[in-house]
């Protein structure tokens, strides 16, 4: 599989979140213009970048990372939903990161040497179905779970080498985000009904917890709030 | 195509913290200053108001607040006989951009270095032969003096309102306070913030041991507060969202909140954005001026009679190399003073974990929310024997319960999977962090230079950095460790777990935005690339503001320390140099 950067981008929108910013002369006071606040970039269902065969790898995946029990799995909360959007946007073509080549291995201390982080999964889940194949297995959609776990625990700690990218540094980042879409706000796709958030307690956007400093060791239980609002299943 | 503008009395590179302290200064004066951001205008009401302010995706995982790597970064590596690579990605540590920089984004823990951190060298080899000190390590002494910031500290305390129980108030040993600070000219604006449980149960612990511990001085507002600039801050609400987050409320003490309002009405300033400072230029040994490009692609020049670097660390340094101002250190010859003494912090901790009737509800806090001892810190414990020198504070913050970034789990629980799930949910509102913030002594070894392979976007190379721990970061870290472990096993939970410093250094996990040296002061040119009064020994007329300045990082967060020696600055430039321009230290 050859996928140059460039023939990678060529393929996706190039629709930019932030506006660029141009430069521009302030005196004289503070700059105030009424009614205007800068809202995050939501969940868009249409902006997505996983093909079919990707999904199905990409939920099969984070089922594992966070399965079912009594609360939802990752997938059962939007966190593929929320990858995909992720990936089709600023971060998946890596706007903000240092993308220039030589691309090198480089040290575990010397951080994230991949591609940018969509070009990452494509190339990783492609090695990882086409490795399957050739050793004459299942696709990973069909493997039984705890062959799953294996074979995502290998690429935890490393082992095993992908033919165009780096192992572990797409486990890394598939379980990131995994957690970004599984804990994060809802207004991104993942999360649904803030679900994970009842899970463990977190109360959401709230701004103010004056009224709780002393607590004494009780737990507070809030309903949640998300960015969006008080949101509604 | 250059275009050359007409001139000014004073441009600012960057504009942070220090920028804006400087701006404020300057403008006091009467002079024309201009100020150049290579980001965009903010502000509180727009850019993170109050419901858009909590949302961990877009801030900390999609980097919002931070520096754009895109356009610039460095490279990394640990040892000078290794391949650097670029940093792709930010991770250890967040360096901001746009107008505030990162002081947008700070926690708000506000300390005042001891006054023995600004004598490194000369006070360890006093008390201990100069043997105790480290042959690869190249700390040394300020050529400041802790009497002669105190003044300044004093008025960056109250320009931000810190809340806090002072410990030394001019000599007199305060209850409640840190007994081990330097004696202060006053009081805390404020009173300490409320305490919520996780930093009392700590607090209880150290004391049973005992130890002395106060309040963690903090600019996140304890009450409303209005400062000397007459520019007020709303009381802090405790909403978890403080450190790499910006405040919605203005509660957390930042140059937009306790300087810009006064600052922007005065005629004598200007702020331009969008304004990617290149190079500073020099004409026989003075700064004429700095060329800057916009993002539309246009570049200018800029003449100015003074030119002030604020732009954080690397930058600061980066702008010397590029324009070939001073000589880059070489650690081979231990020649050249540029990129010299890059130090960092040394972090490490411990989670004790409790049963189910203990909540800590971590959402509950703030960036400077906290209790802390400072017997290990500096030379406040004696060293003898001990192999090592410096120290840290160790402390119990309770700045969030951010479910993405926060979920503490037994450090035998799986990966992934349902064993972590159930982890996270057993232990996500039961357990207590602390932490030891130590120092960082500079190495022969660690340095900031040009990479070879490596450009930015603007065509330049890349600044690279070499770091690992020194022996005696190792070691005193460890030793620090030890103290945090005890005090977690005092704290009464079922279980404590210590997470001690990663060597080597990593540049992926966050440890703190606690970058400091490369354009480090002293007292002569042979040790030095900044006089005591952060002025250039090469170029009188360029100054150097920021953590870059300190010749090794004590242990304790920077911010504190870098307004002072700003101050320190300005206050002789407004006696001295304006009168009379040239160097205020004769080499
Ligand atoms: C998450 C986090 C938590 C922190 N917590 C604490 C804390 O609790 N206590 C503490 O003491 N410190 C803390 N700090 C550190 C503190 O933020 C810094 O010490 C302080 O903000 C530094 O101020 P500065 O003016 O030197 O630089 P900055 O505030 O970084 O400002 C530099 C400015 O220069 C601009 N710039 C850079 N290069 C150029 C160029 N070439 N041309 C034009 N503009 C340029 C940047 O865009 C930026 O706006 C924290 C930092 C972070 C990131
Ligand atoms: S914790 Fe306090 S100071 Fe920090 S962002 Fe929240 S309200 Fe502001």
């Amino acid at each position: 599989m050859q996928l140059t950067r460039r023939a990678f981008l060529a393929g996706v929108s190039t629709f930019a979140l932030t506006a660029a910013s141009a430069a521009r002369e302030y005196r004289g006071g503070i700059p105030w213009e009424p009614g205007k606040a800068v809202p995050p970039p939501v969940y868009d269902p249409e902006q997505t970048f996983l093909t079919s065969e990707e999904r199905a790898f990409v939920t099969a995946a984070v089922d594992r990372l966070i399965p079912a029990d009594e609360y939802p799995s990752a997938s059962e909360l939007g966190v593929v939903d929320f990858i995909d959007h992720q990936l089709a946007g600023p971060f998946g073509r890596g706007d903000i990161y240092y993308m220039e080549g030589p691309f090198r291995d480089g040290l575990p201390t010397q951080g994230y040497q991949a591609q940018a982080p969509a070009l990452l999964y494509r190339q990783a889940i492609a090695d990882i179905r086409d490795g399957l194949a050739a050793a004459g297995q299942p696709d990973f959609i069909e493997l039984p779970d705890d062959e799953k776990d294996t074979l995502l625990t290998r690429l935890s700690k490393g082992e095993g080498e992908l033919s165009h990218t780096d192992g572990k540094t797409f486990f890394d980042t598939l379980w990131q985000n995994t957690q970004e879409g599984y804990f994060g706000d809802p207004v991104y796709g993942g999360n649904r009904n803030m679900e994970a958030w009842r899970m463990i307690n977190f109360p959401g956007a709230r701004y103010d917890y004056r009224p709780w400093i002393d607590h004494g060791g009780e737990a507070v239980i809030l309903d949640p709030v998300s960015v969006g609002g008080r949101m509604v299943p | 195509m250059t275009t050359i503008l007409p001139r000014r009395d004073v441009v600012i590179v960057g504009f942070g913290w220090t920028g804006a302290i400087v701006a404020e200064q300057l403008t006091q004066e009467g002079l024309d200053v201009l100020a150049l951001e290579r980001g965009h205008w903010r502000d509180t009401s727009t850019d993170y108001a109050v419901n858009n302010a909590q949302d961990e995706v877009r801030y900390r995982y999609r980097d919002e607040l931070f520096e754009d790597l895109s356009r610039e970064t460095l490279t990394f590596r640990n040892q000078s006989n290794q391949e650097a690579l670029p940093m792709r990605m930010l991770g250890s540590f967040l360096p901001g951009t746009n107008v505030g920089g990162s002081g947008v984004h700070w926690n708000g823990q506000t300390w005042r270095f001891l006054p023995t951190d600004f004598q490194a060298r000369s006070h360890n080899e006093e008390r201990y032969g100069a043997d105790a000190i480290d042959e690869e390590l190249t700390i040394q002494d300020w050529g400041v003096t802790y009497e002669e910031l105190e003044p300044h500290y004093d008025t960056f305390d109250k320009l931000c309102g810190i809340a806090g129980q002072a410990g030394n108030l001019g000599g007199e040993i305060q209850q409640g306070g840190n007994p081990f600070e330097g004696p202060r000219s006053s009081p805390y604006p404020n009173p300490p913030m409320d305490m919520v449980a996780a930093p009392l149960r700590f607090a209880d612990a150290a004391r049973e041991l005992g130890y002395q511990p106060f309040p963690g001085p903090s600019a996140n507002m304890s009450r409303a507060y209005t400062n000397p600039l007459g520019v007020s801050l709303a009381p802090c609400s405790y909403c978890g969202f403080c450190e790499k987050y910006a405040c919605g409320n203005y509660s957390k003490a930042t140059a937009a909140t306790t300087i810009l309002p006064a600052l922007m009405r005065r005629e004598n300033f200007t702020l331009k954005t969008g304004a990617m400072v290149l190079r500073v230029e020099t004409r026989g040994g003075r700064a004429t001026g700095v060329t800057y490009v916009t993002p539309e692609g246009d570049e200018f020049f800029q003449p100015a009679d003074m030119v002030f670097l604020c732009a954080y660390i690397t930058h600061n340094v980066n702008l010397l190399m590029q324009s070939g101002i001073g000589e880059i250190y070489d650690p081979r010859t231990g020649e050249g003073q540029v990129g010299r003494n890059y130090a960092y912090q040394t972090m490490s901790g411990a989670n004790v974990f409790y049963d189910d009737d203990f909540s800590v509800n971590p959402f509950v806090g703030a960036g400077a929310l906290g209790q802390c001892i400072d017997e290990f810190n500096g030379d406040n414990f004696d060293h003898e024997g001990l192999g090592f020198i410096g120290g840290g504070y160790i402390a119990q913050w309770q700045t969030n319960g951010r479910p993405i970034e926060h979920h503490p789990v037994p450090s035998d629980t799986p990966t992934f999977g349902l064993g972590w799930k159930q982890a996270v949910r057993a232990n996500y509102n039961h357990t207590i962090g602390i932490g030891a913030h130590g120092a960082s002594h500079s190495r022969r070894g660690n340095h900031l230079d040009l990479d070879p392979t490596y450009r930015d976007a603007y065509g330049r190379p890349l600044m690279r950095l070499t770091f690992d721990f020194s022996r005696n970061d190792i070691a005193m870290s460890a030793y620090l460790t030890d103290r945090v472990e005890e005090i977690a096993r005092a704290m009464g939970g079922n279980r404590v777990d210590v997470s001690p410093l990663k060597v080597p250094y990593d540049i992926k996990p966050y440890q703190t935005t606690h970058n400091t040296g490369g354009h480090i002061m002293g007292d002569s040119p042979d040790n030095s690339v900044t006089n005591k009064f952060n002025q250039s020994w090469d170029v009188s007329n360029l100054f150097l503001m920021g953590a870059g300045n300190f010749p090794q990082n004590p242990g304790y967060n920077p911010t504190g320390t870098v307004a002072a020696l700003a101050y320190h600055s300005l206050a002789e430039i407004r006696r001295s140099y304006l009168q009379n321009p040239g160097p205020l230290v004769q080499a």
